[in-house]
């Protein structure tokens, strides 16, 4: 393994490469996350309201917490997408350090949010269809399995705070 | 060589071990997928379910027009309103009109399940179907009228070539001509050869087939992996254990020798093989008990059950059934609450019969002994 040619065709990846992968993961993943979760308790909340009409209007609160994950994704993704500015590539060939972890900050970030949120939005929406299930037999259980719903969505809080804190020392310029 | 034998049973020990505790792994974020609503609407049903409220209501009826108007206020609904109270035959047509309902709900999950849940709901009605067959079948022994048969078959267990079983002339054409093609055909194939089926007693074919559905079910299931098989497993394994008993006493006082009847024994459930091996030989219903009370879990329900008198075994083991229905509902994203369903809503119809014939009857003293729920 030679780590010196390895090390050289990284530093060469132009890092508006991992600028943009960051952006896209940020978004696509917590789309991906906040997509699966609302087809997860969708389902069931469709199937439940059919003999106890009384839940849909109280369970929709899972579909909006998937969702809050998407929008988390979409907010940093915005954000990551203004720190990337245009910098010339250095008279030796080489991209200076600063630049380098620019690039690889707005990766990273993305990456941070993406998968939490990936995550985030499974959880929610296994935990919404059982909620769902659930206050269909017996209407005092929904606030209960509601708590655990607001945990599991504060997960992709998590994702998204840490994101933007990587994001802060992304500076290109 | 020794060594090798050792090694083998290792190996299968460790097969049995990976097989119980391996689930599918992404199960509980995949199954909504193609299963999500129609469990959802099965959970609808089995919270339609009447409750021990309803119970209480009807067994204090006095006629059959009280138990109609309380019927009426559950979901029954103004099914019911249609049965005439003053004929014949009204408890009959009462539980008949239950009995639709509950096949147009079975039958609409079935038209919403694809893929592998609609297989195993086909697979949920084939004893059904077997029930069926043997009624038309004996029905044609007696020669009565095929009209007649069709009329008294369990409706969950039609299929299209049932009005042609009345045609055949023996069981050699039956087995040719009609039950090859149906659901029920490849349990002809397993261990009923075509000589066979011309000498077999009628009940014997019912259990030879329920035997190999069993099997074939639990295999189904097996394949099917994650919480069905570990809760179908354990409803399975429980249906096997109830036949091995019910066989082996009923056929207390026959000539049925002891390996024939260890034939009509599954090949698992928590007797097998020793218990049943001692079930096969038991001679009468004491030896049964004797039997059973070494065996976990009938050991503790028979002892539960002795502080109560006179109750008897089949009661013992419908109450343990309807404890795991009741238990397979608290998991979710699992096959097993169909299954558990059907068991929960055909009780529901037994006790319904049981309440309106008791009140029919006029032994409301014994009202409160058949409902179960």
């Amino acid at each position: 393994m030679d780590y010196e040619y390895w090390g050289l065709v990284f530093r060469h990846i132009s890092p508006y490469m991992w600028a943009s992968l960051g952006c896209a993961l940020a978004i696509g993943l917590s789309v991906a996350g906040a997509a699966w979760g609302i087809f997860l308790t969708g389902s069931s909340l469709v199937g439940a309201a059919v003999k106890a009409p009384r839940i849909t209007s109280k369970n929709l609160i899972s579909v909006i917490f998937c969702e809050a994950a998407a929008i988390y994704g979409v907010i940093t993704a915005i954000i990551l997408q203004t720190k990337v500015e245009d910098v010339p590539i250095g008279s030796d060939g080489e991209w200076s350090v600063k630049i380098l972890k620019a690039g690889y900050a707005v990766f990273g970030s993305g990456l941070c949010v993406g998968l939490s949120n990936l995550v985030c939005g499974i959880c929610v929406g296994i935990v919404g269809s059982s909620c769902a299930l659930a206050d269909a037999q017996n209407s005092t259980l929904f606030v209960k399995i509601l708590v655990i719903e607001i945990f599991g969505s504060a997960l992709g809080l998590f994702g998204v705070i840490v994101a933007i804190i990587i994001s802060a020392s992304a500076v290109f310029k | 060589k020794a060594s090798f034998s050792t090694r083998a049973t290792a190996e299968q020990a460790l097969n049995q071990v990976h097989k119980c505790t391996s689930g599918n792994a992404m199960e509980m974020a995949t199954f909504n997928l193609k299963d999500g609503y129609v469990e959802a609407i099965l959970r609808g049903y089995k919270g339609s379910l009447l409750n021990s409220g309803d119970y209480a209501l009807m067994c204090q009826c006095e006629n059959l027009d009280d138990l109609k108007m309380h019927l009426s206020t559950t979901t029954y609904g103004n099914l019911v309103s249609e049965v005439d109270v003053g004929g014949a035959n009204t408890t009959t047509q009462l539980i008949e009109c239950c009995t639709e309902k509950f096949v147009e709900e079975f039958e609409y999950l079935q038209c919403q399940a694809e893929g592998t849940l609609y297989h195993f709901l086909e697979m949920c009605r084939i004893p059904h179907m077997i029930d069926n067959v043997v009624l038309i079948v004996s029905g044609c022994l007696h020669n009565q009228h095929t009209p007649e048969l069709l009329e008294k078959c369990h409706p969950l267990g039609m299929f299209d070539a049932i009005a042609s079983l009345a045609v055949a002339a023996n069981m050699q054409e039956l087995y040719q001509l009609v039950l090859i093609d149906t659901p029920l055909g490849k349990y002809f194939e397993g261990s009923l050869s075509r000589e066979d089926l011309t000498e077999m007693h009628l009940e014997i074919m019912r259990n030879m087939l329920y035997k190999c559905w069993i099997e074939d079910f639990n295999a189904f299931c097996s394949k099917v992996g994650g919480t069905t098989r570990e809760v179908m497993g354990r409803f399975l394994s429980f249906e096997a254990d109830r036949r091995a008993i019910a066989i082996a006493s009923n056929s207390v006082g026959t000539e049925l020798t002891h390996d024939d009847k260890k034939s009509l024994f599954c090949k698992f459930g928590s007797l097998y093989p020793y218990g049943q091996k001692d079930l096969a030989q038991a001679e009468d219903h004491d030896e049964i008990l004797k039997v059973l009370s070494d065996y976990s879990p009938y050991n503790r329900l028979l002892a539960l059950a002795s502080a109560d008198d006179d109750l008897m075994i089949d009661e013992i083991l419908s109450g343990q059934e309807l404890d795991l229905c009741k238990e397979s509902f608290t998991q979710q994203f699992h096959y097993g609450v169909f299954w558990a369903y059907i068991k929960m809503k055909e009780q529901e119809l037994r006790n319904l019969m049981w309440i309106s014939e008791c009140i029919v009857q006029n032994m409301h003293n014994r009202i409160h002994d058949g409902v179960k729920f």
